[in-house]
């Protein structure tokens, strides 16, 4: 494998759950994830942004292996997950870690750190509990912990720690790509700065991939090379930071960018208002499923699906971009 | 003279002899009709502020203060049964998780007549109909058919919308929103916080806006305050405070935003945590974390002095050019 071919490719990636109609009544499948397509190459990061219910936890659990994709092709370090064995998929799983949104949920509390760390040493490499007790403590330097932390309990820590701690066991396996959900949402903003750089410098150290998460566009600015904007399980636009940030062309992505808030006026976008809220994912709309909240929709949108084309650099699915772009 | 004039508030928590001071002597006057902002991280005291002022903290906690006269009238020496009358109608307060703040037995239609017959005095009927006019007013579709609906069967925009029409059943002249955005998706948060700015206008009402977002208090407060460690740091107007911060907790609190470091690769950061009850400094509570501090900020205690058109807590408050004044 040289360094060109990218770490984690997704082909029309969707997953689908079946949610029962009550009692013998059937079921019907809920589209959680449409047809994602992206690629992550060695020591980048993808930025996945949406609101709640677009499918970005769900698409998180893909790419960990902790769920089967209902339907398309996900390929890790080359191996493709749809036909790797049992065998090849075990030395797959320590290559992607994951960081979940709240560490206050995420630490096992009955656990010392030294302990929790250890563990996943413990069950993927053959080191003895001498050389695993190095391990872990070279690892609580890198992320900023400090040796005495070694035998402390989860509650003794704050926010900006435990996140520390949880970044610690998902690097400590050396994997290549990260998947990070919502990582800095639970913390103070202060807190979010040094957790953010701890990111960027672990990235630059160690090469890893980064699947981050995040509804915060502010904080997506600052840590991804590609940006993808996910509606209702599928993706809107996608592309790289600079071209999206400068020139948003989704009405959705407007919306966003235009609703977060700012705090110099020279930074507030115009406002792209949306109607309502998100639809539920048991009656989902026809056509363009973002027809129901966006201002542009005309009679087209609700009839027909929009396709990922592409356009100014990047892919997007909107029928009337061209028209509606000022 | 101003709506609300908070002298000297403390709140203290834990035993007489060692007591945990969570709120120290914070001075705040909001004027009619204006939008003030109180800003600071987890811990820092705002919330426990606005509780205190809504006499909504209980034993063992204890709330001092040399004055708390709201619209003429003393807080501290007034009858718990005319607090009542005054607490929900004249001063009202919505929370952060509106979900776990209404009752779930209950239904919407019910929990908003109930305040205005308390309140009003109104009969069933009238609070029916005005009820339905509330929920019209903050833009709740369908209205009719959402006051025989229970929490449960709402969205988080919604239910923050129900909520809201709660606070302003009675047209009150103060509404205190303790994050009120925080749990909802940036498409969301901007429709919320659109709503309270034209009622704020529309009820000439003046609003409290706890947060942690400075980006959110930037777009629509007239003034901050910055809290740290339960006192008030800096108090200045808006936009001022974003351009030329005093205090510099408050200049580390902006760096600290992703979007002030565009195009840098680390953020900036204030190294260590908010002090605890057992590691409180001597003297100026920032000091071990401040990179101006000096010997005298280490050993006395700064109090909050005029300087311009702000006030600030600080011996070497910031210049124009963001450098300390020696």
């Amino acid at each position: 494998m040289n360094d060109q071919n990218p770490i984690l490719t997704a082909r029309q990636l969707s997953k689908h759950y079946s949610v029962s109609r009550g009692f013998m009544r059937g079921h019907f499948s809920v589209k959680a994830l449409n047809n994602v397509s992206f690629e992550l190459a060695r020591g980048k990061t993808l930025a996945v942004v949406g609101e709640s219910g677009c499918g970005k936890s769900t698409l998180a659990r893909q790419l960990t292996l902790v769920e089967e994709p209902s339907a398309g092709h996900l390929t890790i370090d080359g191996i493709d997950i749809a036909t790797a064995g049992a065998a090849a998929l075990k030395t797959l799983r320590p290559k992607v870690q994951m960081v979940f949104q709240s560490p206050y949920a995420s630490l096992n509390p009955r656990k010392q750190i030294g302990t929790m760390l250890a563990e996943p040493l413990l069950l993927n490499t053959p080191l003895d509990a001498k050389e695993r007790e190095e391990r872990v403590r070279a690892i609580m330097t890198t992320v900023g912990l400090r040796p005495e932390h070694y035998h402390r309990y989860p509650h003794m820590f704050s926010g900006g720690q435990r996140q520390r701690i949880a970044i610690a066991r998902a690097m400590i396996l050396n994997p290549q790509i990260v998947v990070a959900d919502e990582p800095t949402s639970a913390l103070d903003v202060s807190i979010q700065a040094q957790i953010l750089n701890l990111f960027m410098d672990l990235q630059q150290e160690f090469n890893t991939a980064y699947v981050f998460v995040s509804h915060n566009l502010a904080v997506v600015e600052h840590v991804a090379d590609d940006v993808m904007v996910m509606y209702f399980g599928s993706t809107v636009e996608y592309g790289p930071k600079d071209r999206i940030y400068s020139r948003p062309l989704h009405p959705y992505t407007r919306a966003l960018m235009s609703a977060t808030p700012a705090i110099r006026a020279e930074d507030r976008r115009e406002k792209v208002k949306l109607i309502g809220e998100l639809p539920s994912p048991l009656n989902p709309p026809s056509g363009c499923t973002f027809h129901t909240r966006c201002p542009f929709a005309n009679d087209h949108c609700k009839q027909k699906v929009p396709e990922l084309r592409s356009l100014d650099g990047r892919l997007i699915a909107c029928h009337r971009v061209e028209e509606i772009t000022p | 003279m101003s709506l609300l004039e908070i002298k000297n508030l403390s709140v203290e928590f834990g035993s007489q002899d060692n007591p945990f001071r969570a709120v120290q002597d914070v001075n705040l006057s909001i004027n009619r009709g204006e939008i003030v902002g109180i800003v600071g991280e987890s811990g820092s005291g705002k919330s426990v502020t606005m509780l205190a002022l809504m006499g909504l903290i209980e034993a063992p906690g204890r709330v001092t203060a040399d004055q708390l006269v709201f619209d003429g009238q003393d807080l501290m020496t007034m009858s718990p049964a005319a607090k009542r009358h005054l607490v929900g109608k004249d001063v009202a307060m919505i929370f952060q998780d509106a979900l776990t703040s209404l009752n779930p037995a209950y239904t919407v239609g019910f929990q908003l007549m109930e305040t205005l017959r308390l309140h009003m005095g109104l009969s069933k009927s009238e609070a029916q109909k005005r009820a339905l006019e509330l929920l019209e007013l903050v833009e709740i579709p369908a209205a009719k058919s959402r006051l025989s609906a229970y929490p449960h069967q709402l969205s988080g925009g919604m239910s923050q919308r129900v909520m809201i029409a709660m606070a302003i059943a009675c047209n009150p002249k103060l509404l205190i929103a303790d994050e009120p955005t925080t749990a909802l998706d940036v498409t969301v948060q901007a429709q919320i916080m659109d709503l309270l700015v034209s009622l704020q206008k529309s009820q000439d009402m003046a609003l409290i806006l706890i947060t942690h977002d400075l980006a959110v208090i930037a777009e629509v407060a007239h003034r901050v305050a910055v809290m740290y460690a339960g006192e008030i740091v800096e108090t200045s107007p808006v936009p001022e405070i974003f351009y030329r911060p005093h205090h510099p907790y408050t200049q580390a609190l902006l760096a600290s935003i992703p979007e002030h470091s565009k195009g840098a690769e680390r953020l900036a950061t204030l190294p260590g945590v908010v002090p605890g009850q057992y590691d409180r400094p001597i003297g100026c509570l920032l000091s071990p974390r401040c990179p101006y501090a000096n010997e005298k900020c280490r050993n006395e205690h700064p109090k909050l002095t005029q300087t311009h058109g702000s006030f600030v807590r600080c011996f070497t408050p910031l210049d124009e050019a963001g450098r300390p004044i020696v």
